[in-house]
């Protein structure tokens, strides 16, 4: 960890906790409260819990031109940011963080390519529909490692991440509300219901809150598609192109929807926000992934209307393309974000709940 | 003279703003003349972070109920009586309603912070604070129109027959003039112009610091004065607390307040003792602190803790200087190692039993035979490392003002000036007297804003 990006942190969170006005606004806050002195694992903590909403920085009275310039959701984002690169295992891999966006070009080069070889290479002489294009076998060979490694490498940052914020043992219930948590982006919501600010400075809005709900929904809505197809493949011998009226069909219509429109509004308004208040270095790299998982959601809706068509095999390629470029970045990308929140969500949760019962027993 | 706008609004901060909007809304074109840059827009309401507010029962974060006369009777303990009761109540009952006002013009409120749950039942707290509120309120008066100018710094009101001819203010180094059918005067006291509280502290107060904003500087109001506005309110009085020394000279805010005074034993430069730290709970007491640093030879004061106690307060923004004996603290604190040594060994022959210490309610833990005595949380100074921090006196804001009557309308001798309202600190010393109520300047400000608001529309329209 960088540690001036800590002690920065830290600084304007002693003034904060001096203060307190921004108590209602989000997790951050009470979290901060609780505490009198930040040891650097406190920071990393309340980093990741910061969703940056920005509705502190707004309110705030001390931002410049007063001396003591607080601009805690940039403080917040730079340590967040900071904090992924010192987590990502395998370490070598950490700096793909700061050239998010040529990571991700360079992913999408590199993996259409070498699916757009193998497929000729290995075109199947059988199948239907895209598997007349590439086979069964060759997806799973490529996609199946492609999935499983990315995740195995995030389980282990999250591991480093729970010792470095001193997490203890969770329950159940902590996680589940986590879930209930990230499930309804609460922390985007200010406190009041009225949404968050961003694109339009001190005016709160649902927009960011939405768009993002769009892409974490229309995300899993596609991800339990492709999960629906696995198992009717591997557990009905049901095997692709799935009808209109499929689980896989009507589950990743409506993701890929979802998902484009909430990344579509994401990037414009990301474009509308103030640099200032984020990590002003990784704009770039985050602005990449969101429109990364876009091309994702639109080649795959793009990949069903071409359904029949000779483009088929042209459009599979680059959608394949755009999958496998995501899911390898998935640990050295913006994509890492959800696995270190849910965490934090948690471990907040957890300490929550601690501190609850340990007034009741009090 | 340019004449577009029926009402002018000078100064923009929450009672500024309640008038704009309430004029705003009853049909008239309102111009905000507001003397800060944008970044620093809303004067003292910035750095706020509650209103006091009447309540039969429980009232969007408010629990319980908060009586008109209850209320009355705190605002009568503080002042000693020194208000003017119709107002008083008038603010009071007023403030109910204010509550549903504030909501409807996007102010949110949110449970009372960590750490002031003494105040859950009788102020509402704003969401963000007080610069929170002013974002909503300014962002409600540019959708219905009303037209806000910033760095806008006034410099006359024209007076003649106990009516405003016109307004001139510079802008960029440009002047202009403006003759509006209405005005209100909201631009709060002149605690930011020390030349003029050291005319009235003598040269004391120098060094003052001054909790909020630099703009506060009295230019409308010493220009009313001096055209024989009704005045009220002494100099001298204002809302004056203990803060950390270390502040800086404006704009400090909330964060430099200092809890520790309870808790501590607190000497002048000389390293004396002068006042009953354990008088009462903190919350009654820090306005008086202020007052009592200014009386101390270059207005500075030093609370010393020891390590048992560094924990039972709220921490402000600078940490404690520390130290492993008392006379190397002495030593940092720039007092003498030797009289503090005897001040502290003094204090701590007094203290008896402190086995009934309680550090949130008033313990009787007491000194016997010292003077002054300290008559709660009386505990040994003994257990290093020791802390201190350095005492000055902060102003939040002076009461010298305008004198108005319930419409909030000014007046020359005994004749109201007929196109001229008041609003917010420059006339809150019609009601405070002296002391001071947690969270009552945000409710004179809304409730004569509000009422400064429909009058000057209702003459204008």
């Amino acid at each position: 960890m960088q540690t001036d990006l800590i002690a920065e942190a830290r600084r304007q969170a002693e003034i904060c906790n001096a203060c307190r006005y921004c108590e209602g606004y989000c997790s951050v806050f009470p979290a901060l409260h609780r505490e009198r002195a930040f040891a650097d694992g406190d920071i990393t903590q309340l980093a990741n819990l910061c969703h940056n909403c920005r509705g502190c920085y707004y309110a705030c009275q001390y931002t410049a031109p007063h001396e003591f310039d607080l601009n805690l959701p940039k403080a917040l984002a730079e340590v967040r940011h900071d904090s992924w690169k010192s987590h990502a295992w395998p370490a070598g891999f950490a700096s793909l963080f700061d050239r998010s966006g040529v990571a991700i070009a360079a992913a999408l080069v590199v993996s259409i390519t070498l699916l757009f070889g193998l497929a000729q290479a290995l075109r199947p002489s059988g199948g239907d529909g895209f598997y007349a294009y590439m086979s069964h076998g060759l997806m799973v060979a490529i996609f199946a490692p492609a999935f499983l490694l990315p995740l195995l490498a995030i389980g282990a940052s999250l591991r480093s991440y729970w010792a470095a914020v001193g997490g203890g043992a969770c329950s159940f219930s902590d996680i589940l509300e986590a879930c209930r948590s990230a499930g309804r982006m609460k922390n985007l919501e200010g406190g009041h219901g009225d949404g968050c600010n961003f694109e339009d400075e001190d005016r709160f809005s649902q927009a960011r809150r939405h768009f993002h709900q769009a892409t974490l929904y229309g995300f899993l809505l596609c991800f339990a598609s492709t999960s629906s197809g696995t198992v009717l493949h591997y557990g009905f011998g049901m095997e692709a192109p799935y009808g209109p009226l499929s689980l896989p069909k009507l589950l990743g219509v409506p993701g890929g929807i979802l998902l484009c429109i909430g990344t579509a509004g994401l990037a414009y308004l990301k474009t509308k926000a103030d640099r200032n208040l984020g990590a002003p270095k990784v704009w770039g790299g985050e602005m990449a992934f969101v429109l990364l998982l876009f091309l994702v959601s639109a080649s795959g809706l793009l990949l069903y209307a071409a359904t029949g068509t000779g483009a088929v095999g042209a459009v599979l390629t680059v959608h394949l393309g755009t999958v496998l470029a995501f899911f390898v970045l998935t640990p050295y990308s913006k994509m890492a974000h959800g696995f270190y929140r849910m965490a934090a969500l948690t471990k907040e949760a957890a300490n929550a709940r601690e501190l609850r019962q340990k007034m009741e027993t009090a | 003279m340019h004449t577009t706008h029926d009402i002018v609004v000078i100064g923009g901060g929450n009672a500024a703003l309640c008038a704009a909007l309430t004029a705003a809304e009853a049909g008239a074109r309102v111009l905000i003349l507001e003397a800060a840059p944008k970044a620093y827009r809303g004067g003292n309401s910035r750095h706020t972070r509650n209103f006091r507010c009447m309540h039969d029962g429980p009232l969007g974060p408010l629990v319980d109920s908060y009586s008109e006369d209850e209320y009355l009777s705190d605002l009568m303990k503080v002042t000693g009586g020194n208000t003017d009761e119709n107002l008083a109540r008038l603010a009071i009952r007023t403030s109910a309603e204010c509550l549903p006002w504030m909501q409807e013009r996007g102010i949110r409120f949110q449970p009372s912070l960590s750490g002031t749950l003494s105040l859950a039942r009788t102020n509402a707290f704003f969401l963000g604070g007080g610069k929170g509120l002013v974002n909503a309120y300014y962002r409600t008066a540019e959708r219905i129109g009303v037209e806000v100018q910033y760095e806008a710094k006034v410099t006359h009101l024209e007076m003649s027959d106990a009516r405003v001819e016109w307004i001139d203010y510079t802008q960029n180094g440009q002047d202009h003039r403006i003759a509006p059918k209405s005005v209100v005067v909201a631009s709060g006291g002149f605690q930011a112009d020390t030349d003029w509280l050291a005319r009235a502290w003598g040269p004391a107060a120098k060094n003052f610091l001054i909790r909020g904003t630099p703009y506060n500087r009295g230019v409308v109001l010493a220009d009313l004065l001096d055209q024989k506005v009704e005045q009220v309110g002494d100099p001298t009085q204002c809302h004056a607390v203990a803060i950390d020394g270390r502040a800086p000279k404006f704009d400090g805010g909330i964060v430099t307040r200092l809890d520790c005074v309870p808790f501590s034993i607190v000497v002048n430069k000389d390293a004396q003792r002068f006042y009953d730290e354990g008088e009462d709970v903190w919350p009654k007491r820090y306005a008086i602190w202020g007052r009592l640093v200014a009386d101390q030879p270059d207005q500075v004061g030093y609370a010393i803790i020891d390590a048992k106690s560094l924990n039972l307060f709220m921490p402000s923004v600078f940490p404690p200087i520390k130290a492993d004996t008392l006379e190397d603290l002495a030593r940092a604190m720039e007092l003498s190692p030797t009289a503090l040594r005897k001040t502290v060994d003094t204090f701590n022959a007094a203290c008896g039993d402190t086995g009934g210490f309680q550090p949130t309610e008033l313990d009787g833990v007491t000194t016997s035979g010292l003077n002054p005595p300290k008559t709660n949380w009386a505990r040994p100074i003994s257990e290093p490392p020791f802390y201190g921090y350095s005492l000055r006196t902060g102003v939040t804001f002076t009461y010298l003002g305008l004198k108005v009557d319930e419409n909030a309308q000014c007046s020359v001798g005994n004749q109201p000036v007929t196109n001229l309202w008041a609003a917010g600190e420059t006339m809150a010393g019609s009601i405070l007297g002296q002391g001071y109520l947690a969270g009552f300047g945000m409710t004179i400000g809304t409730v004569f804003g509000r009422i400064a608001g429909r009058e000057a529309a209702a003459h204008a329209n």
